[in-house]
């Protein structure tokens, strides 16, 4: 009798043992596939580091260890959270923050990537394209309303960096650190690292003394705007060769910014 | 070779088979006759015990352990926060003095989702296979995935409180996680997502660690608090495809932990501290098919059975090179 109680026992254990293993498989497996949603969804369109592949592939490449973060100069790029499913520990740049302003020259984080979700096959910062730039707010633009700028560019207290060729080659300062004094704001031609290449290049000084470092295209202009009260006014124009590094978004003074980065899916790769 | 494949499918998830008669080497039949016709070993056994309750042996391994695994992770901390640029990136992929290492679990998630593979992640991986080959695959389990050592807190916590009839163990059947193993495969080729580094714990904690924590913390916690309240060291036991592909690894490691039947007294003290006990089957009385055995590849080498035998019967060997360390 108390071996037929024993082994009723035994099976209603091994079946609870069954059911809970049952559970457990389904519950995790659940769980990390709730990762599809934000990415399906597209919660969040990040702007990737130089050289990221299509999105997809990206995410499919990206060992998520963060190699790139480490060796960026400005500390621009930052690693995903939970929130973003599969993209969990992918490497993004909120370029308001702090953009990519090329200032380590050698796109160091392509070298750094270790599978090649940032491709190996670009060299130079003219052939990356994170995103495109787009001047949403043209009447808050400052050059548009013909107004001059004068002192930091975004406060005291923004903590995003910038490399000034004048300050020095080779440590990027706080943008805090280097207030302006313009008759007309053109910050964002002024800073553009596009704009600032095709101008080494032109004086016979290219980045690094290296040619293939200069742009073949302009990026961002300032363009003249008809006016009838004397004003001098101009408006930012974004040209085929702006590469989305988010530089002119970083420093633009109006809070929203009149610069925007549209991202992710305008992306393909440069070779 | 048989060995090693029947370690294999313990550590899939088979249940330890009695040996049959044949299975036994002369030698080791003549020592379980001559331990069951020895009654003082009884007697022994019963002082070896008593003694040991009062006199507690220190954990060296898991000291020696505990150091190189915070040292590990620490060294990443440090390579980034201070900029030394010795151990750079994170667990799931890093440099060492420049030279590519990836994780084996999450290079395989990688080369699934994209289905192709770059030299440097290829160079990365074999290093790793063949270190990992060499110091015993699932060591790293134990010696540097900074997950375990929270799993280890959260196993205390969950003693403590076991022994206080507070909370009970739940014990999951351990072919889930050969299935999750195959499913996070499958998963990651189909979707083209790398699916398991999103719940994965290790890489989650090496990151927080390294880049600072974010809310995928909260996935850690619950994971701690459901091995705390519910089943004792389940993530480790039963789910983790990384502790699986680096037993694979493992399981033709020259490093093992061996065990010697002559010296032993079938206390299964070793039993209780394991974090998964079926590799011990070999020590229960009559069990050993030979005199001298090496424990199988779901071992992670952490070294507590080796601390807590009471008669040495258990050591960290390096074949061809005996004990390393006593």
């Amino acid at each position: 009798m108390a071996t037929v109680k024993r082994t009723l026992r035994g099976k209603q254990k091994a079946r609870r043992k069954f059911l809970r293993t049952v559970v457990l498989g389904v519950g995790v497996i659940g769980v990390s596939l709730l990762g599809y949603i934000p990415v399906v969804k597209r919660w969040r369109e990040r702007i990737r580091p130089p050289g990221a592949l299509q999105e997809q592939e990206f995410l499919a490449s990206c060992i998520k260890c963060g190699q790139c973060v480490q060796v960026c100069p400005v500390n621009a790029i930052k690693l995903a959270d939970l929130d973003e499913g599969f993209g969990i520990g992918a490497p993004y740049i909120d370029t308001r923050e702090q953009a990519c302003d090329f200032s380590c020259d050698g796109l160091q984080c392509v070298l750094a990537c270790p599978t090649g979700a940032l491709t190996h096959e670009i060299n130079y910062s003219h052939q990356t394209d994170m995103a495109i730039a787009r001047v949403v707010d043209e009447p808050q633009c400052l050059a548009v309303m013909g107004k001059g700028f004068k002192g930091q560019a975004r406060g005291a207290a923004f903590k995003g960096k910038l490399r000034y060729e004048d300050v020095d080659r080779w440590n990027p300062i706080r943008i805090s650190e280097y207030p302006y004094d313009l008759e007309l704001c053109d910050l964002c031609v002024r800073q553009c690292p596009i704009e600032i290449r095709i101008a080494q290049c032109e004086t016979g000084k290219p980045p690094s003394g290296d040619e293939n470092q200069c742009p073949p295209q302009h990026a961002i202009k300032l363009e003249t705007i008809a006016s009838e009260d004397g004003i001098v006014r101009k408006r930012p124009v974004i040209l085929d060769g702006c590469v989305g590094c988010g530089v002119c978004e970083m420093i633009c003074p109006p809070e929203p910014a009149v610069i925007v980065m549209d991202g992710a899916e305008s992306r393909g790769v440069v070779a | 070779m048989k060995h090693v494949l029947k370690h294999v499918a313990v550590m899939l998830g088979a249940e330890p088979k009695k040996p049959v008669a044949e299975d036994y080497s002369p030698e080791a039949k003549a020592m379980h006759a001559e331990q069951r016709a020895d009654k003082s070993r009884i007697e022994a056994i019963h002082l070896e015990l008593a003694h040991k309750a009062q006199h507690k042996t220190p954990e060296k391994w898991r000291r020696r352990r505990w150091a190189v695994l915070i040292a590990v992770n620490l060294l990443f901390v440090v390579s980034f926060q201070l900029d030394i640029q010795i151990l750079e990136g994170a667990l799931t992929a890093s440099r060492f003095v420049g030279f590519h290492m990836a994780d084996l679990n999450s290079a395989l998630q990688v080369m699934l989702a994209y289905k192709e593979v770059v030299i440097n992640l290829m160079i990365g991986t074999t290093t790793v296979l063949i270190m990992w080959w060499l110091l015993g695959g699932r060591t790293f389990c134990s010696w540097v995935c900074p997950y375990h050592l929270l799993a280890e807190w959260a196993e205390m916590a969950h003693d403590y409180l076991a022994k206080k009839k507070i909370v009970k163990d739940h014990p999951f059947d351990r072919r889930v996680r050969t299935v999750f193993w195959i499913v996070f495969a499958v998963l990651a080729f189909v979707t083209g997502y790398t699916v398991f580094e999103t719940i994965s714990p290790t890489g989650i904690l090496s990151r927080a660690l390294i880049y600072g924590p974010g809310i995928a913390m909260v996935w850690v916690v619950t994971l701690l608090l459901f091995e705390i309240f519910y089943s004792k060291r389940a993530w480790c036991r039963y789910a983790c495809p990384i502790g699986l592909t680096y037993g694979l690894v493992g399981a033709v490691s020259p490093l093992k932990v061996t065990y010697n039947l002559s010296t032993c007294f079938h206390e299964a003290e070793c039993k209780k501290v394991c974090e998964v006990p079926h590799v011990l089957d070999v020590v229960i009385k009559g069990r050993a098919t030979d005199v001298d055995l090496f424990i199988g590849a779901d071992c992670t080498h952490c070294g507590r059975c080796v601390d807590a035998c009471p008669t040495h019967s258990l050591n960290l060997e390096f074949k061809g090179l005996g004990q390393i360390f006593k």
